[in-house]
């Protein structure tokens, strides 16, 4: 276990070297942020101390470098427009975003699987199979338009719920959330609900695909035969056998929500990392974006970690230490 | 029953308009500042959040013209000497008062500021030769170079308070860090609110980064008490769901909704907006230094730039009110020179440039070019408003008189970067004057770049008129303001005789926001929530 832990670490750090080469060539091949950073009326030389203030003035794989050996000191460098650590930066944001992800896949959870199952286990029926069609409907809806449409008629037609940003928040030790007081609720509402949708028709897909398949497995026909009950069998077999793909992509589904809630964030205004980003890309903020994509990359690999460890725990037949050899 | 109506009427009005409410405003930003830290970086939402919380000798109107504030006189001793005297009696919003040693302290922080982004104001201190303070109110600025523009220059300067940073006798002495012994405030210090102290009507309550601005009212302002007891600033890029918070009434007013979008207020009984020219010229820039341009193909190989006739044939051939009717959806001006006409400097009446297509390919074949040639056409696609349909159009009308464009738009990052190292032959870009009215154009695009005198820094095209820079350069070292103010007109006109440059059009920023709320807006595009009022106000 132990070793394999190791192992798995080691991997880790090459694929975050290797990102790290990737993205800062990217960058630095987009353009010079000084052009959009510094007031136009600047002086020649105001220029020349600036870029040689923010270390442009070195070629790149100097760059890179220094880059890597700050980086391995855990400095990831200071945000050119925000004058903070790239790294603080970023993580200031974060807790909006968790909030948001964490409330979407919970409501996507909550409401897909079991509708999901109960379209897997009447197959055919005239119920199911409309559920099907409408999922995919609310899979293929493009986030930013489902996003105007939301705010049209909740906050502009109705005037339920706010438009745009986070509403108020209370800290809990030390993080400020929202989700604690009914304005910050009313604000999560929006977000959350577009960011769940296509999880909801996503978890409603796989939860009916697995028990539709599952309930012919000779071990249903089995417990049927035995006389165990219809709830338990559900509940017990189906469900336990068909949750291991739904537990993967939901984990990739966190991690890709996490980094790349952008479109979301954007048509709400709500301040967590995937807004930062774009504001970033687009200012040529490099530092900060280097930072992101690594930090990104980062809670990627530990997450398809975490979602190799439960699948030891959900399935018997899965041991760490087997898929060494 | 009628008549006690009638006679309850005013005590009901007045009890239902008496108690000054609590009024709060929100608003809803197009861009968010980086920091509320005035000398951090000098960008127009830093700028405009920075002037609620702090302000400066003198102060700029929405015409752009400079008026007393901290400082309640200023007057030249010679050339390079001002003295300003200031005002008394005026306390920060932590209660220590204001003086001369504040203003000093200011300075020497513009030149010992690590955090700042692109050095605001350096330039400006680093033209003093000394600054004394003969007694507590009044200031003495020596200059090295003659600056006519000072007073508006020392408006942007925001005072901060000297008690920000432990110092002993304060001295305009940079070499010795002035006497300030502690550590300089950094811009963290200003966002949390620790050294955001100053003597603006508004005091910063949290600063949230990506979320929102709070400001309270500053019980000890010195000037006319605002009508908003606590402002709330919410950054939304995105114009549509901007547009909507303001449609719902999370916010009271917005900052630039998308000129396609004012049906929608104006057909909305709740709400107004307000449409005001600014002073942000669109202008289109030509390679004229070169013989050889790289996006340019004659058939005899020149560069037809060179060639004062074709300048004008590009000008003829575009139709100024079309783009502005059809592509800016009325909300711009056409521009016959770079800077609205109430500036200062600025000819009152300039004379337009008619759309003659037939006169451009006259003109065209005069000049040796019957058959036109082929150019590529640089610009932006996220910088200016609908920029690159306007840059589409242009395109458009130069292909019809036989001039062959092909447009290449980008996003800003690539077209600054590459606009800098004089990569196009032939693009367009926009620039805001401000200080100085004519003069910032002028000295910025269309004079000969001369690094000493801080003139020419974007003229990137190579434009070079001798008559033109004699002109420019003795105005812009005129201290009489009448006299500059005639020298800059000549100079207008001798820049749009030759068409070095073309102004297309004046781009307007538009407010919308809820009905009984107003605003006249501003040239420099600024949102000032102190000069937003309402009619329940007085």
């Amino acid at each position: 276990m132990l070793l394999y832990i190791m192992q798995r670490l080691m991997q880790s750090i090459g694929v975050l070297l290797a990102v790290s080469v990737a993205v800062f060539l990217a960058v630095y091949a987009v353009g010079n942020p000084v052009d959009l950073l510094i007031s136009p009326e600047a002086t020649q030389a105001e220029r020349q101390q600036m870029i040689a203030r923010l270390g442009l003035d070195q070629p790149v794989w100097s760059q890179y470098l220094t880059f890597l050996w700050n980086a391995l000191h855990g400095d990831l460098g200071t945000s050119f427009v925000h004058g903070q650590p790239a790294l603080s930066l970023i993580v200031s944001r974060m807790p909006a975003t968790f909030e948001l992800v964490v409330c979407a896949l919970l409501l996507a959870s909550l409401i897909g699987i079991p509708i999901g199952l109960w379209v897997g286990l009447n197959d055919g029926s005239f119920g199911s199979r409309a559920v099907m069609t409408g999922s995919i409907l609310g899979y293929s809806i493009p986030s930013f338009w489902k996003g105007m449409v939301l705010i049209l008629v909740l906050a502009v037609w109705l005037n339920w719920l706010p438009a745009s940003g986070r509403g108020e928040t209370v800290p809990v030790l030390g993080i400020p959330l929202s989700f604690l007081t009914l304005d910050g609720l009313r604000h999560l509402t929006m977000p959350v609900i577009n960011l769940a949708i296509p999880n909801i028709a996503l978890m409603i897909r796989l939860t009916a695909a697995g028990a539709s398949e599952a309930v012919h497995q000779d071990y249903v026909k089995f417990a049927r035969a035995k006389g165990v009950r219809n709830q338990r069998i559900v509940r017990r077999h189906i469900l336990r056998n068909i949750l291991i793909p739904i537990v993967t992509v939901l984990g990739v589904e966190f991690g890709s929500l996490i980094a790349f809630s952008t479109i979301t964030e954007t048509v709400f205004a709500w301040p967590g990392m995937g807004k930062l980003l774009i504001t970033s890309i687009y200012q040529l903020d490099r530092p900060v974006v280097v930072a992101y994509v690594l930090l990104v990359t980062f809670i990627f690999v530990m997450v398809n970690l975490l979602v190799d460890f439960t699948y030891a725990a959900l399935d018997p037949r899965v041991k760490l230490t087997e898929r060494m050899s | 029953m009628k008549t006690h109506l009638k006679l309850y009427a005013p005590v009901v009005a007045a009890l239902t308009a008496a108690p000054a409410m609590a009024e709060d405003l929100t608003i809803g930003l197009a861009s968010e500042p980086t920091a509320v830290d005035p000398h951090y970086h000098d960008l127009s939402p830093n700028n405009a959040v920075g002037l609620h919380i702090f302000s400066a000798l003198g102060r700029l109107d929405a015409e752009q013209e400079v008026h007393p504030d901290l400082a309640t006189s200023w007057e030249t001793e010679d050339d390079n000497t001002w003295v300003f005297k200031l005002r008394e009696g005026v306390t920060f919003s932590d209660g220590s008062e204001f003086n001369a040693d504040d203003v000093v302290f200011t300075f020497c922080r513009v030149m010992n500021n690590e955090s700042s982004i692109s050095g605001t104001a350096t330039t400006e201190v680093t033209n003093f030769a000394s600054v004394e303070a003969p007694d507590p109110y009044t200031v003495r600025i020596k200059t090295k170079k003659v600056e006519p523009l000072l007073p508006e220059l020392l408006s942007q300067i925001m005072v901060l308070s000297d008690g920000i940073a432990e110092h002993g006798e304060l001295s305009f002495d940079l070499e010795n860090d002035c006497g300030v012994t502690g550590a300089w405030p950094s811009v963290d210090d200003f966002n949390n609110g620790k050294a955001a102290i100053g003597t603006g009507p508004y005091v910063l309550e949290e600063f949230t980064k990506g979320s929102s601005i709070t400001l309270t009212r500053n019980e000890n302002f010195h000037g006319e008490t605002p009508e908003w007891d606590k402002v709330t600033f919410k950054p939304v890029p995105s114009s549509g769901p901007r547009l909507a918070g303001l449609l719902s009434g999370d916010y009271d007013l917005i900052e630039n909704p998308a000129a396609r979008d004012i049906e929608q207020i104006e057909n909305n009984e709740g709400l107004e907006y307000t449409a005001a020219p600014s002073n942000r010229v669109i202008f289109l820039q030509m390679d004229t230094g070169r013989d050889d341009s790289p996006f340019i193909e004659a058939a005899d190989g020149s560069n037809p730039f060179q060639d004062e006739r074709v300048r004008r044939a590009i000008s003829m051939a575009i139709d100024r009110q079309a783009i502005v009717d059809r592509i800016m959806d009325g909300f711009a001006e056409p521009a016959y020179q770079f800077v609205p006409g109430t500036m200062f400097g600025a000819l009152e009446n300039p004379e337009p440039i008619p759309y003659d297509p037939e006169g451009a390919k006259a003109l065209l074949a005069e000049a040796g070019y019957p058959d036109g040639f082929k150019v590529t056409f640089h610009a932006t696609n996220d910088r200016y408003i609908n920029d690159s349909q306007v840059a589409q159009a242009i395109a458009q009308f130069l292909t019809r008189i036989g001039i062959e464009t092909e447009l290449d738009a980008m996003t800003r990052s690539i077209f600054f970067t590459r606009r800098s190292n004089r990569e196009f032959s032939f693009s367009m870009g926009g620039w805001g004057s401000s200080e100085g009215g004519a003069a910032s154009f002028l000295r910025q695009y269309v004079t000969t770049g001369n690094e000493e005198l801080g003139v020419g820094a974007s003229n990137y095209g190579g434009w070079s008129d001798p008559e033109f820079d004699a002109v420019l350069l003795e105005a812009i070292t005129t201290i009489d303001n009448e006299k500059r103010a005639g020298l800059l007109q000549q100079a207008v006109k001798l820049a749009m005789d030759k068409q070095g440059f073309i102004p297309i059009h004046f781009e307007s920023s538009i407010w919308g926001y809820r009905k009984g709320l107003h605003y006249e807006g501003r040239k420099d595009q600024y949102t000032l929530a102190y000069e937003i009022t309402s009619d329940n106000g007085q």
